[in-house]
């Protein structure tokens, strides 16, 4: 019996579309899956080896649950460094450095978009300017001035340069310029509201949410910095979190299960407040990216 | 009879406070940053210029030594020259699979309209919040001396244990595992984004006419996000450039086994704070701030004008 064959593409094989869509499908899960199971196995195995006793670290083959042990190597820890000092000094650094920035950056933001003054654009380009600059190069200029002024190992030198930032500032003249009605504005001059009343019962009410993500972002920079506290502060019990997990790892000790607690403890309130705001956060974050180019 | 009107005095006001009761506030408002950033930025700026021909250590008085400090990182400083081809070498080993990874998985996250996008992007994200430190602290135990986590999921896969930080060739690959792994996620968020713009109508005419999943990704996708790319080139080689925490802590502060592992910024850092000399240092943050600067020009000269390819 023959059978009759078009011609044509027709008569290739192929498996029918469907079963390829989900073949493909299937794949790009299994992958992306993959990916985020490797990008979130370093912090599992943080709370491994937090939790267990320090010579399993190096275990072959290697323990990979967690274990009891967390409190006895975070009192280990607190025999070795001022820890819970060092947590209350990021804390109030970070925040410090935030609600500074959130009130400084906001405000200049509002005066460049609502605002019309001779100079504006000048500045402003100048203020974009600034952000070419790298961090790097700034930080022996920076350190040896703290030096003029005396104020090395405080943190006066770490919070007072960070209070505003250009950045910010560019990011919260975007915002406003979008989010906040002119006319509202007018209405409020009208009506004799002085300029910081406008500010404060109009501005700032609608962007809140880009405050938000700002403070968020803000407040990660300062909990997870290095350089700076590293490199004005000498007295240990001044050390942020940073510093002081640097210092235990400098001392080439072998008790991985405590440091991994401490590592832990410092990585968690991060993840917290990251994971509370994280939709927002990351929303905010491509808003203001994007808006760069 | 007409009333006499009486006519409101007019007292004169000088332009002066006309200009200030005008612009007042706005000047206002912006000033904390203008005066921030002169102070802590401009002034120390210009003085470490001047620093960088002069020698000091930060106690006794400067002395002047001319251009002796640009010559001397130029001629016999060998860890200078070092640090300078590290940090490209790193920086370009860490660049392609982190931005290729990252736009592959924002893609596919994207193009397949995955459920839980928003999941997987909080778990991507999830390394970029954490500090270098801490990071640099997770991988040391996972690449270990020679019984690490990661040594042991080689050692069942058939291959020999690899001492990651200790072998002076196998420093750079370990960093920038660390490193990549660490950012990937920053640049998948800006990625996804990116793609978010690009209208369906595109891909839809491109299906139409017969092109596959590949490429419509390599006509489409790339020439739509040029400018994204071009922006996240430009910015990642900038960060690059001035990585130290996670070399500094996975190998130390000279860099490790042949300093390998020393970057620039590790560099400056160890000449400014460790050996003392300022004035040379401020000479090396300012060649260090030309290497960037003509960096980012050059890749905005190649990659804006003639696209990606």
């Amino acid at each position: 019996m023959s059978t009759t064959y078009t011609t044509g593409k027709q008569t290739e094989y192929h498996a029918p579309f469907h079963i390829r869509r989900i073949l493909r499908r299937a794949i790009i899960y299994i992958a992306v899956t993959f990916g985020a199971l490797l990008c979130l196995f370093p912090f599992y195995w943080m709370f491994v080896v937090a939790t267990r006793p320090s010579g399993e670290v190096f275990s072959f083959p290697p323990v990979v649950v967690p274990g009891t042990l967390l409190f006895e190597n975070i009192q280990n820890l607190l025999k070795m460094v001022p820890f819970i000092r060092s947590y209350g000094n990021t804390l109030f650094y970070a925040l410090s450095v935030t609600t500074l920035v959130l009130f400084f950056d906001s405000l200049a933001g509002f005066a460049f978009a609502k605002y019309k003054f001779p100079g504006q654009n000048f500045l402003f380009g100048f203020l974009l300017a600034t952000m070419m600059v790298p961090g790097l190069v700034m930080i022996i200029p920076w350190f040896v001035e703290m030096k003029f002024f005396g104020w090395l190992d405080s943190y006066k030198a770490l919070i007072i340069p960070s209070a505003v930032d250009a950045f910010g500032i560019f990011w919260m003249r975007q915002f406003i310029m979008d989010a906040v009605p002119t006319e509202l504005i007018d209405a409020a001059r009208i009506d004799g509201a002085p300029d910081f009343g406008i500010y404060y019962r109009i501005v700032v009410p609608i962007i809140t949410p880009a405050l938000g993500a700002l403070a968020i972002l803000v407040f990660m920079g300062c909990w997870n910095n290095l350089i700076s506290p590293m490199i004005i502060l000498s007295s240990p019990e001044k050390f942020p979190l940073t510093v002081t997990l640097k210092t235990l790892v400098a001392l080439r000790l072998t008790d991985y299960g405590a440091l991994m607690s401490g590592t832990f403890l410092s990585v968690l309130p991060i993840i917290v407040v990251f994971l509370l705001g994280a939709r927002r956060f990351i929303s905010g974050i491509t808003a203001g990216s994007l808006q760069g180019m | 009879m007409a009333e006499a009107t009486i006519a409101p005095t007019y007292t004169p006001i000088s332009k002066k406070t006309k200009f200030l009761r005008r612009y007042g506030m706005a000047y206002l408002f912006i000033s904390p940053f203008f005066i921030l950033f002169c102070t802590f930025a401009l002034f120390p700026l210009v003085y470490t210029f001047w620093l960088s021909f002069n020698n000091w250590d930060g106690m006794s008085p400067s002395k002047f030594v001319g251009l002796a400090n640009f010559i001397r990182l130029f001629t016999v400083d060998e860890f200078f020259k070092l640090s300078i081809v590290n940090s490209f070498v790193l920086g370009f080993m860490c660049l392609v699979p982190k931005l290729s990874l990252a736009l592959l998985v924002a893609v596919a996250i994207h193009s397949a309209r995955l459920k839980l996008k928003d999941l997987y992007q909080v778990a991507y994200f999830l390394p970029i919040i954490t500090s270098p430190v801490a990071v640099a602290i997770v991988f040391l135990t996972i690449y270990g001396q020679q019984y690490g986590i990661l040594n042991y999921i080689l050692t069942r896969l058939g291959f020999h244990a690899v001492q990651w930080l200790v072998v002076s060739s196998t420093v750079k690959p370990a960093i920038t595992i660390l490193i990549v792994w660490h950012e990937v996620g920053w640049f998948m968020v800006i990625y996804m984004a990116g793609l978010q713009s690009i209208p369906q109508d595109l891909y839809d005419a491109a299906s139409v006419d017969g092109a596959g999943a590949w490429a419509s990704f390599w006509n489409i996708t790339i020439p739509m996000l040029q400018n994204v790319i071009l922006f996240t080139v430009v910015i990642d080689i900038i960060g690059e450039l001035q990585i130290f925490g996670e070399p500094y802590i996975l190998v130390g502060p000279a860099g490790g086994t042949n300093r390998a592992g020393l970057t620039m910024s590790m560099n400056l850092f160890s000449n400014a704070f460790t050996n003392l000399r300022f004035g040379y240092s401020s000479a090396q943050a300012y060649v260090m701030f030309a290497i960037i600067s003509i960096i980012s020009f050059l890749n905005i000269k190649i990659f804006g004008r003639s696209g990606l390819r």
